[in-house]
């Protein structure tokens, strides 16, 4: 029941958009802009050979990458087989084979970043 | 004092240039792989020395590849190298005879007719004769060359590259050598008479200006000058790639590949790249309106260490460009090689990957990730097997993982090669003897990437064609006029251009276009290209559908999913798979009772009646 673990406990469930990290969002929508388009339709989830064969979840992706949420971003991402399903399927035409080479990219110099700090 | 002035700036340049060659040469093969080494000096001993020094005598002087794509433009290329080699060969010879001596000094040849002033000797005449024709030949070159950079349309050529400003210093010095060297020589030929038609001639026209004698030492000044200048301007220029092609035949022919990493071998191939732009013209991301990303930018970004991600992703690797090439250069493989080293630091885990318990059977088939978005390819698929009667294994019907390629293209070769493992397991363990593919974008890395031993693959062309040929299959024909469209991984990818024909030709009207085998199109849906947008792709799909439709065909053929999804956007056309054709045009005269038994007739086209 983990999908509804925000049920639990008093924790604030307010979300604050300020805090969003949106490094990586920016830096995605710079070289492939046509993800604003997203409507979130999940035509891409459905197709996904990865998520065949798991829970990886395309719109999810896209979801972690509006929120900022890097650290689960960056562990979902990895699941990805890039066979390119997504981008063939997506209603919107936007190029998602990039978003996620960009997110790999952007990912791995946060953390070469993070690691010269 | 003046002879000194002669011979000083073409020694000083001629003695740069060698110790930058040898410096260049020793470095890249000392940075290849302890086996390429050997590979390369095994090779030097065997006949293969033989093909290489024709190779490059064929291709360096006589640029055979270059006449192919246009004559006059080979002419060019060849006037200037070959005529030029023939200048410093036979130079050599007439130099050798009038001293009598094997060994003379280098420099001598190329101002012989300044220091050799009318003595006669062996052959003298004809020597003189043929320097001046070699000359004139060589000078015909320049000319064209020349005419080149202002009407490049009469060349065969509508796009070229830009001349850096090295480039420039260099193409500057290698027009003036040969002019120069004529003037030179056509005043030695008026004082000594040792020229013959040509020099001659012209020393009888510049006798008529008083002094004329005193221009001769200069005019040899300017001549040596501007061959020094250009030997000190080759390293940096783009006629590095003179000498640097030859070494390249040389370790290509020892059979010399990039392994997934960049050495030597990849510093040989750029620098043995010309830029002269003949990769451009046939590049379709020109149609699409993408100019700064073909493989000779690429080859450039590399020599300059300034290649970023938008313009390394931004390709079909459709392997037009490598057809295209005159130098041969492997531009896929170095490109893939480049992505592969951006994405070193990238991360992957498929550690949800499962070892399903692989099914016994005779055959695996493995649809691939694009052919589940084709469903018409994989039911013709079942029904082909079906009708054969072959026990075989659907691999990937509900679930498998991608076959690797994809990720091979976007430069992930470590997390391709943890699908590659999984699904490599999984067809060991059915132990069929025979795998059989229907899209040729899985076929190229079952072909090149899986260790397979005793396994055959075969794309679902050739399968087909062994069941027409063991009487499983029989096909009629079906009054209808097809084009068929070579998709990029299947033709200039793997080589197959003849079966998916062969196969046709017993459907129908199979009609031979211009841009067929290595000069077709990509469908523009490459999975090749990261970057592109797809109103860039449509462009391209537009001019490959204009260029069919031209031929009025009733049917597109292809014989990739990707393709057939990417020409499904365009209506104006019906495109097939080459398997739903086959499957349309098949007869049941042959069909064994056996197998007619266990065949659902539901799965039968409904016009064909059992």
């Amino acid at each position: 029941m983990s999908d509804f673990d925000f049920l639990k406990g008093s924790v604030s469930r307010q979300i604050d958009f300020d805090k969003f990290d949106t490094r990586l969002l920016k830096s995605v929508l710079m070289h492939e802009p046509s993800f604003l388009t997203c409507m979130s339709c999940g035509g891409c989830t459905a197709t996904c050979s990865a998520g065949n064969l798991t829970d990886f979840n395309v719109r999810k992706i896209g979801l972690m990458l509006r929120q900022g949420d890097l650290s689960k971003l960056s562990t979902e991402i990895d699941k990805c087989m890039f066979c390119g399903k997504c981008t063939l399927v997506c209603p919107r035409d936007i190029n998602i084979r990039n978003v996620v080479l960009l997110i790999k990219k952007g990912i791995s110099q946060l953390n070469t970043e993070k690691a010269g700090v | 004092m003046n002879e000194k002035l002669i011979i000083f700036p073409f020694l000083a340049g001629m003695i740069y240039l060698f110790s930058i060659l040898l410096l260049r040469g020793f470095k890249w093969i000392n940075r290849l792989s302890k086996i390429d080494k050997l590979r390369l000096f095994q090779s030097i001993r065997t006949r293969r020395t033989f093909k290489s020094l024709w190779e490059a005598f064929r291709e360096g002087l006589i640029h055979r590849n270059i006449y192919r794509k246009h004559p006059l433009l080979g002419y060019m290329h060849m006037s200037l190298a070959f005529g030029w080699f023939l200048l410093i060969l036979f130079g050599h010879f007439e130099a050798q005879i009038a001293t009598k001596s094997f060994t003379v000094p280098l420099y001598l040849p190329v101002f012989f007719r300044y220091f050799e002033s009318g003595g006669e000797f062996l052959f003298s005449r004809t020597f003189a004769f043929l320097m001046d024709l070699f000359l004139l030949l060589v000078l015909s070159g320049v000319a064209l060359a020349m005419l080149k950079r202002l009407q490049r349309k009469f060349f065969g050529m509508k796009r070229t590259t830009r001349l850096r400003p090295g480039d420039q210093i260099a193409l500057t010095s290698l027009w003036l050598i040969f002019p120069l060297r004529l003037f030179a020589e056509s005043i030695s030929a008026y004082l000594h008479h040792n020229g013959h038609f040509l020099t001659n001639s012209l020393g009888q026209l510049l006798g008529r200006f008083e002094n004329i004698g005193a221009m001769h030492t200069p005019a040899y000044i300017a001549y040596s000058l501007t061959l020094g200048f250009f030997f000190v301007a080759l390293p940096n220029s783009r006629y590095m790639h003179i000498p640097t092609e030859i070494l390249l035949i040389f370790l290509r022919n020892a059979g010399i590949k990039l392994k997934k990493q960049n050495n030597g071998y990849t510093q040989v191939q750029v620098y043995s790249c010309s830029r002269c732009g003949i990769c451009l013209d046939n590049c379709q991301l020109n149609t699409a309106g993408i100019r700064d990303t073909q493989s000779v930018y690429i080859l450039k970004n590399i020599r300059n260490k300034n290649l970023d991600d938008e313009t390394l992703f931004n390709c079909l690797l459709c392997g037009k460009c490598q057809n295209d090439c005159p130098v041969r250069i492997d531009t896929i493989d170095l490109r893939i090689t480049q992505r592969i080293e951006s994405t070193l630091q990238y991360n992957s885990s498929y550690e949800y990957l499962q070892d399903y318990s692989a099914q016994k059977s005779d055959v695996v088939y493995f649809a691939g990730c694009m052919t589940h978005l084709t469903p018409g390819i994989i039911s013709a698929m079942e029904k082909i097997f079906a009708l054969a009667g072959e026990n075989y294994w659907f691999l990937d019907k509900e679930k498998a993982p991608c076959c690797g390629r994809p990720l091979m293209l976007a430069g992930q070769y470590d997390a391709a090669s943890e699908l590659i493992e999984n699904n490599r397991r999984k067809i060991l363990d059915s132990g069929a003897k025979t795998l059989v593919v229907s899209c040729p974008i899985c076929y190229k890395v079952f072909m090149e990437d899986y260790d397979l031993p005793d396994i055959r693959v075969l794309f679902h062309v050739e399968y087909m064609l062994e069941l027409v040929a063991s009487k499983k299959l029989s096909i009629g024909q079906i009054p209808q006029r097809m084009v068929y469209h070579d998709p990029c991984e299947l033709g200039r990818g793997s080589g197959m251009y003849e079966e998916p024909r062969q196969l046709l030709k017993m459907s129908g009207e199979l009609i031979p276009i211009k841009n067929e085998k290595e000069k077709a199109f990509c469908c523009g849906g490459s999975l090749g290209n990261l970057k592109i947008k797809q109103a860039e792709r449509n462009l391209i799909r537009q001019q490959a559908v204009a260029d069919y439709q031209s031929y009025e065909p009733d049917l597109l053929v292809t014989a990739c999913p990707m393709c057939k999804k990417t020409f499904g956007r365009d209506k104006q056309l019906q495109v097939m798979d080459i398997s739903e054709v086959i499957v349309q045009s098949l007869t049941f005269s042959h069909v064994s009772e056996e197998s007619k038994s266990e065949f659902k007739t539901e799965m039968l086209p409904e016009e064909i009646e059992l």
